[in-house]
């Protein structure tokens, strides 16, 4: 497996406070990698960077072997590495249908197709990932109105309807019921395996990422701590020194 | 479509054609209505629909205006010696020069406020939330100034615009005709418009410009081409309004920020922001309330309309639509199935017991 993430050497820093320093990891095409850390550890801070949020202060990134260190936030977007957000970011007011209609990958857009309606297709494939996700019954209704956790599934299927090649998922159980969570899990895998998307997932629930990931990297205090299997990641003792404290 | 929809429109376009032959003494006062609903529909484009509230978009208005003139005085005449004479040049137009001076200035128009909405808008469009409104109202504010110190184009005195060869009643309903024509096209275009990608768009920057970026959506491209739109009608209404006036002036008439350009934005908030059909009817009732406080309650007319903004704003911020769609979602189209196969999905059994409690 290649990689289609290549962060070399990152360094971040706001004011006085360093969130990440030299950080070099690689995600490999075709896998689900994990990102784990204790709170503040820089995990946020290395995904905004590889999404072109803010500048990096050192160190560059690289996206299927194409430098993208200082490229926009839509440009990344566009060339097939999405995110979510740790918050849900929906469009409150309109409805879940038209969430997903406007969530189409954007790269094959042009000034022409703007003034255009979206072909029955891509109806269909809304509906089809609003099912798949279990929101088709709630397909009319404002997205500002469905729950926390309903809002995370949509902004995951609105993830999955702009086919892209990468997704980087920020806390994707975070505020979302234990009953709900195994689901989830499940359709993350789904998406890895029959979409062929490759995922870089942040999580601080041990068991969901030891479950899913086949790669770990963790963060503490903005530096790479270690990486390898989840089995080794799980019984690393700094691993478990960073998140308990050690003496 | 519905059968009392098509009446709704019908009854709407046979009153406009008919208003100037059955009130004739009220067509200035109509053709104005007319330009006010045009003003809170291309107010709505970036401000309800897209979530960037501008008080600047009057000055795509003057700026047609004075393109508008411009263009017309130059079919027979030098424009610097024109101002610079102060009506004493008194212009003497064959029909055939008005009327084609008068298509070109509007096309002109039209032109020239796509021009200024490009150019502002890569200037203004780095700004969000209040600091595009105070950003855009200073670009209106300062185009007034500088224009009113612009001797080419008569400064603070204006320009007299050519004369409209024929009866004052032909002239009256002529305007009037033009202002109708170029609401309800605005109208028509704008129905169009909210129907394809492009309302979708506009509506994901509204709701939250940060996602919109991530999921890679031309946000720059959209918003330019958004405030074009609005400065293509305004631009031409500018120029019509213009003509109807007869008198092209920087501060009351061409650039009037605090009436005018406030007007659209508060017609739009009463009838209801980021709705097709609120704008139409907050700019009808706003515009009638005002001219019936101006002839039963003079001195109390800026009171009335003051008092019909505090409301609004304090008890009604979604407007009269926005409050309506609030209070019966179904007959806006937000509904939940319930017919479906309940073990459907897990977000199905989390929402349910907050309906069984409502």
């Amino acid at each position: 497996m290649s990689a289609l993430i290549d962060v070399r050497g990152v360094s971040k820093s706001f004011g006085g406070v360093v969130a990440n320093r030299d950080v070099s990891l690689s995600v490999p095409d075709g896998g689900i990698t994990g990102l784990i850390g204790p709170n503040g550890s820089g995990k946020t801070t290395l995904f905004n960077s590889i999404v072109g949020t803010h500048p990096v202060d050192d160190g560059s990134i690289a996206f299927m072997g194409q430098e993208i260190t200082t490229f926009s936030v839509q440009k990344i977007a566009r060339l097939g590495l999405l995110r979510t957000f740790q918050q849900t970011h929906i469009y409150g007011q309109m409805n879940c249908v038209q969430n997903m209609l406007i969530s189409i990958p954007h790269r094959r857009e042009r000034p022409a197709t703007m003034f255009t309606r979206f072909p029955a297709s891509v109806y269909g494939r809304a509906d089809e990932l609003l099912e798949f996700v279990g929101l088709y019954s709630k397909r009319k209704l404002l997205a500002g109105d469905l729950s926390f956790g309903q809002q995370k599934l949509l902004e995951f299927a609105m993830a999955l309807m702009n086919e892209p090649r990468v997704l980087l998922l920020d806390e994707p159980t975070a505020g979302i019921n234990p009953t709900l969570i195994n689901g989830l899990i499940d359709r993350l895998k789904r998406a890895n395996k029959e979409l062929g998307i490759t995922l870089f997932v942040i999580e601080h629930n041990m068991r969901v990422i030891m479950n899913l990931a086949d790669h770990i990297y963790c963060l503490a205090h903005g530096e790479l701590l270690a990486q390898g299997a989840p089995q080794d990641v799980q019984n690393n003792q700094l691993v478990i020194d960073a998140y308990l404290g050690a003496h | 479509m519905k059968a009392s929809v098509v009446a709704l429109y019908a009854g709407i376009l046979i009153a406009g054609i008919v208003a100037p032959l059955v009130i004739p003494n009220y067509t200035f006062q109509v053709a104005v209505l007319w330009m006010m609903i045009l003003f809170a529909l291309t107010w709505d484009i970036a401000g309800g629909q897209m979530g960037y509230n501008s008080l600047g978009n009057i000055l795509f208005f003057g700026a047609g205006m004075y393109i508008s003139a411009v263009v017309q005085i130059s079919m027979g005449y030098d424009v610097s010696e024109y101002t610079a004479a102060f009506g004493a040049i008194k212009i003497d137009f064959t029909d055939t020069q008005y009327f084609t001076g008068l298509f070109l200035g509007v096309a002109a128009a039209a032109i020239g406020g796509v021009v200024c909405a490009l150019l502002l808008g890569l200037a203004v469009f780095g700004l969000r939330g209040p600091y595009f409104a105070i950003g855009t109202l200073g670009c209106a504010l300062a185009a007034a100034e500088l224009v009113a110190g612009w001797d080419y184009v008569g400064g603070g005195g204006g320009i007299s615009m050519p004369v409209f060869p024929g009866d004052p009643d032909v002239r009256s309903k002529f305007f009037y005709y033009m202002c109708f024509a170029l609401a309800i096209a605005t109208f028509a275009f704008l129905k169009w418009l909210y129907s394809t990608r492009f309302g979708l768009a506009i509506n994901a920057i509204r709701d939250n410009e940060n996602k919109a970026e991530a999921m890679g959506v031309h946000t720059k491209r959209y918003k330019m081409v958004a405030w074009s739109i609005a400065a293509f009608f305004l631009g031409m209404i500018g120029a019509v309004f213009g003509n109807m006036v007869g008198f092209v002036e920087p501060l009351e008439v061409a650039f009037p920020t605090i009436t005018f350009g406030i007007f659209m934005v508060a017609m739009a908030l009463l009838g209801g922001k980021g709705t097709l059909w609120g704008p139409v009817l907050g700019a009808t009732l706003f515009h009638v309330v005002k001219e019936v406080t101006w002839t039963y309650l003079l001195g109390w007319q800026w009171v009335a309309l003051g008092a019909i903004i505090v409301i609004n704003v304090v008890y009604f911020q979604q407007g009269i639509l926005g409050w309506a769609a609030d209070k019966w979602p179904e007959k806006f189209g937000v509904t939940v199935e319930r017919d479906e196969d309940p073990d459907e999905g897990d977000g199905q059994r989390q929402a349910q017991p907050r309906e069984a409690t409502s």
